[in-house]
Parts: structure tokens; sequence; C-alpha cells
């Protein structure tokens, strides 16, 4: 369903993502892990088609993200980091707006946004102006407006960050429910989330693909079953005792 | 080229200016400085001219625009760059030249609103007298073009700096240049390091001299070419710019 193929991105002399290839299919949760600015969200904005690759090319069900890059978004639903929002708007007419520009059929919008509004648990906010909300409100409009056509595919950068425990809950119970039949491709580095979510991770580190496997393979590694300390050994290079790699 | 999501972003700028109190604050402030400033009781003003024409009215629009237009042009891009929206606009299916352009012509549809708000004088040197009106149609033509060429000079610096002030500023800067081109102290300050073909060209490049030729009820062809020229060459600077740093 997406197919990353050696993927490299450099701003001026900085190398952000080198050579990094993965696949993924449809029913899947593919966790994306590493340090902060390890090259997580620039690899997610090229899969988005917002960062155009140095070099490669990604596969979004057989639609070219960088040469037939329309076709490719209209399969995508994406939360970036910090969740973005018009906050002027109301959340209705926001996501009617996003519906619109979706190319939902004008005759579907009204109800399509009412179901999503249901499916996000907005509907005690959704004649507030968005500039009003608390965190965890926004984040979920910003799920709300990724899902509103109802994607194949759907990419989350870091969806819980900053979110109180409750709220972390929710959103990963929503993810699970979503991989049902989606791809869900998220980042994150709070390991506790690999494992309760993720069919599979990878992990990277100064914009190279680390490891790539099970959770549960990851967790093998470490004879104490810590996923934290095999982490570090990954991407720090730096040996714990008990973590062979 | 224009489909549906084209259309929907236009309505939604469009819109914004009647939902947040900028548009506004613009309506206001030009209509009541172009009122006062041609009814003001100074040198080349409406009731001394003693005709019935809009030549004081048009005379003040150049400088008008000059002031406002940057200021509606100096959020199109810096805001979204800034506040990360960007990311959901480009993840949309809408490509950069097609965003620029229906930003374009979104804020240019408002200020052409509010252009068209000074109607009111237009019964004034009705009831006053006989006007010309093929010439008072090019002076708003001229108007419309003129505020044209400055939003796009908007955008591109928009486009710039993630930071509005600064966007502001260059434009403003940017526009005074464009605007007095063919004026004494630019083109002395020009030749003192340029050969003489170069002040030409630079004459040649002055809004205000075409703005003026077209107020006058003088229409060439080459001040329409000059204006869409200009706004071609600043929008597409103004792509390659979001193509090269809407990610930085």
């Amino acid at each position: 369903m997406i197919e990353v193929k050696s993927i490299s991105k450099s701003f001026d002399d900085i190398k952000a993502v080198s050579d990094i290839s993965f696949k993924a299919n449809q029913g899947e949760v593919l966790g994306f892990l590493g340090p902060n600015g390890a090259g997580k969200s620039t690899t997610m904005k090229i899969v988005t088609g917002f960062v155009e690759p140095t070099m490669g090319d990604v596969s979004v069900c057989g639609h070219s993200i960088v040469s037939d890059t329309l076709e490719a978004q209209k399969i995508i639903g994406y939360v970036p980091e910090n969740a973005p929002l018009y906050e002027e708007m109301y959340v209705v007419e926001f996501l009617t707006q996003i519906a619109s520009f979706r190319e939902v059929p004008q005759e579907e919008i009204k109800n399509r946004v009412a179901e999503i509004i249901k499916k996000c648990a907005l509907e005690s906010v959704q004649g507030q102006i968005i500039d009003t909300l608390s965190k965890g409100y926004k984040r979920r409009v910003s799920l709300a407006q990724a899902l509103i056509h109802d994607p194949k595919v759907l990419i989350l950068d870091e969806p819980t960050d900053g979110l109180d425990p409750n709220q972390k809950a929710e959103v990963r119970s929503m993810i699970k429910e979503l991989a049902r039949e989606k791809l869900v491709l998220v980042s994150t580095h709070i390991l506790e989330e690999v494992e309760a979510i993720c069919d599979r991770c990878i992990i990277i580190g100064e914009g190279k693909k680390l490891f790539e496997g099970t959770p549960s393979e990851l967790k093998a590694k470490s004879d104490k079953q810590r996923i934290d300390d095999v982490f570090r050994v990954i991407t720090t290079g730096r040996p714990i005792e008990g973590v062979a790699i | 080229m224009i489909n549906r999501v084209c259309k929907e972003l236009f309505w939604k700028e469009f819109s914004s200016y009647f939902k947040t109190p900028l548009g506004y604050v613009f309506l206001v402030i030009f209509l009541f400085g172009t009122g006062y400033l041609t009814f003001e009781p100074g040198r080349g003003s409406f009731f001394i001219m003693r005709e019935a024409s809009l030549t004081s009215f048009f005379a003040y629009i150049p400088w008008m625009l000059l002031l406002l237009v940057p200021a509606v042009g100096m959020r199109l891009w810096a805001e979204e760059r800034k506040s990360g929206t960007i990311e959901l606009m480009f993840t949309l299916p809408i490509t950069i030249r097609q965003a620029v352009l229906t930003k374009f012509f979104a804020s240019w549809a408002f200020i052409s609103v509010a252009i068209l708000g000074t109607f009111p004088i237009l019964f004034t040197v009705a009831y006053l007298g006989d006007p010309d009106w093929g010439v008072i149609f090019l002076g708003y033509l001229g108007s419309f073009l003129v505020a044209g060429s400055f939003l796009a000079v908007g955008c591109f610096f928009s486009a710039l700096s993630k930071n509005q002030v600064i966007s502001f500023i260059l434009s403003i800067v940017a526009c005074s240049v464009i605007l007095m081109a063919a004026s004494p102290p630019v083109l002395d300050f020009i030749s003192t390091f340029s050969p003489k073909f170069v002040v030409d060209v630079f004459e040649s490049l002055s809004v205000l001299n075409h703005f003026e030729l077209m107020q006058r009820g003088v229409l060439q062809m080459s001040n329409i070419w000059f204006f869409a020229v200009t706004i071609g060459c600043w929008l597409y600077g103004n792509m390659i710019l979001l193509k090269e740093n809407r990610a930085s």
C-alpha cells in the first residue's frame, strides 16, 4: 500500500534523511521511533508530499508522491506535528471547509461532518472557535480533519505529544480502532506507545534506518525485556549490560 | 486548472476578510482616507480644481494603496508558515501554483471591493457636472492594476519571511521603489552607479507613470502589459519561494 523507496532529504548541508526504505500495508500500525531531530517528521512530510525528497520516491497505492502528488495525497489523511489548525474558524466550519477541500460530494458533507464529530467526540465543542479549545480537543479536531475524506492511509506525527494520560489512552484506542481498515503510520518518541499500539516499528537515528521489526522482537533483545534500554543502545551506539543488538 | 479546491479556497480566503477585524479596518481606513484626501481643503483638492473629474481622487489612490495593500499581503503566507497550517494546505490536493494564484485573486478581489466602495464619489461628480466616464473607468482600471501589483509584491515578501512585520516593511519598501521608480531622487541615485540604459529601464518600470497615463484617459496596451508582467513576475517569484522554503 505504501512503499518508501530509498528516500533522502538534505537541507543545505544537513542530511535530515538518508536512504530510508520500508513497506507497509492496510490493517497495520507502523510506528516510527527515534530521538528528537532524528528525521521522523521529515520522513513523514516526504510521505505526505509536503516535502520533496532530494532522492528516492514514495508510492502510495501505486501513485508516486513525486510525479503524481495530488492523486497520492487524496488517499492520505495527515495530522501534522503540533496539530496546526485555522484557529479563527469554528469547529464545524473548519471541518466542513476541509471536507470540501477534500472533494467530499457537496450533498454528503453535512452527514460526513456530523459523523466525524461523533467519532472524534467533538459534540460538546462543535460550536466553538478552535482557538478557544484545549490542547486535547485541538488534537481531536486535527484527527477529525485527517479522517474526513475516509483516507486509506493515515499519517500521525506525534499524535499524543503533550496530552494528559487520559487523552493519550483515548488517542491510542482510536488509533487501534482505525487500524482495522486503514494503514496507520505514527511517529513517536514515547516507547510505551510502541508496545501499546504498533504492529511493527522502525527506529531511525540521524536520518538513517537503524532497526525494523515488531515491538516484541525489539523487547527480546534485552535480557530484562526493557524496550528503552534497547532503544538507547540502538540510537546512541553505547552498550548497556544485558542488551545484545 | 480551476477545480473545486480552488473555488473553495477562493471563498475561504475572500470571506476571511469579513470574519476578522482586518477586513473592516482596511475598508474603513481606505474609504475614509481617500474621501478625506480628495475633499480636504488643500492644494489640488477636489473643490479648488472646480471641475467634474476625479483627478484629485485618483492622485491619492496609489499612496493609500502603498500603505494598506502590504498590510493585506503580509499575512497571506507568513501566517500559514508561522502557524504550520501550510502543512495542512499543501497536503490537500492543491498545487503550489493553484494555491498562490487563488490566494492572490481572493485578496485582490477584496481590495477591489474596497476600491469599488468609493462609488458615492461617482454620484458626486455626476451631480456637479458632466464627467468623462471613459477617463473615470480607466482611472478605476488603473487603480485595480496598481493594487494587484502591490499585492503581488506583498505575496512575494510574505512567502520570504515567517515574520509578518518584516514582510510588511519589505513590501512597503519594494512597492515604494516600483511606485516611484521614475522620480528624480530614485533616478539620480541609480545614475550614480549605472549606465544610462539602466536608468531608462528603471524609469520605464515606474508604476506611477503607467497609472498616471491611465487616469488621464490614455490607454495603451503597453500599460496593461506592464501591470500584467509585474504581477506575473512577483507571483512567479512567490511560487519559487514557497517551493523552496515551505518546509523550513
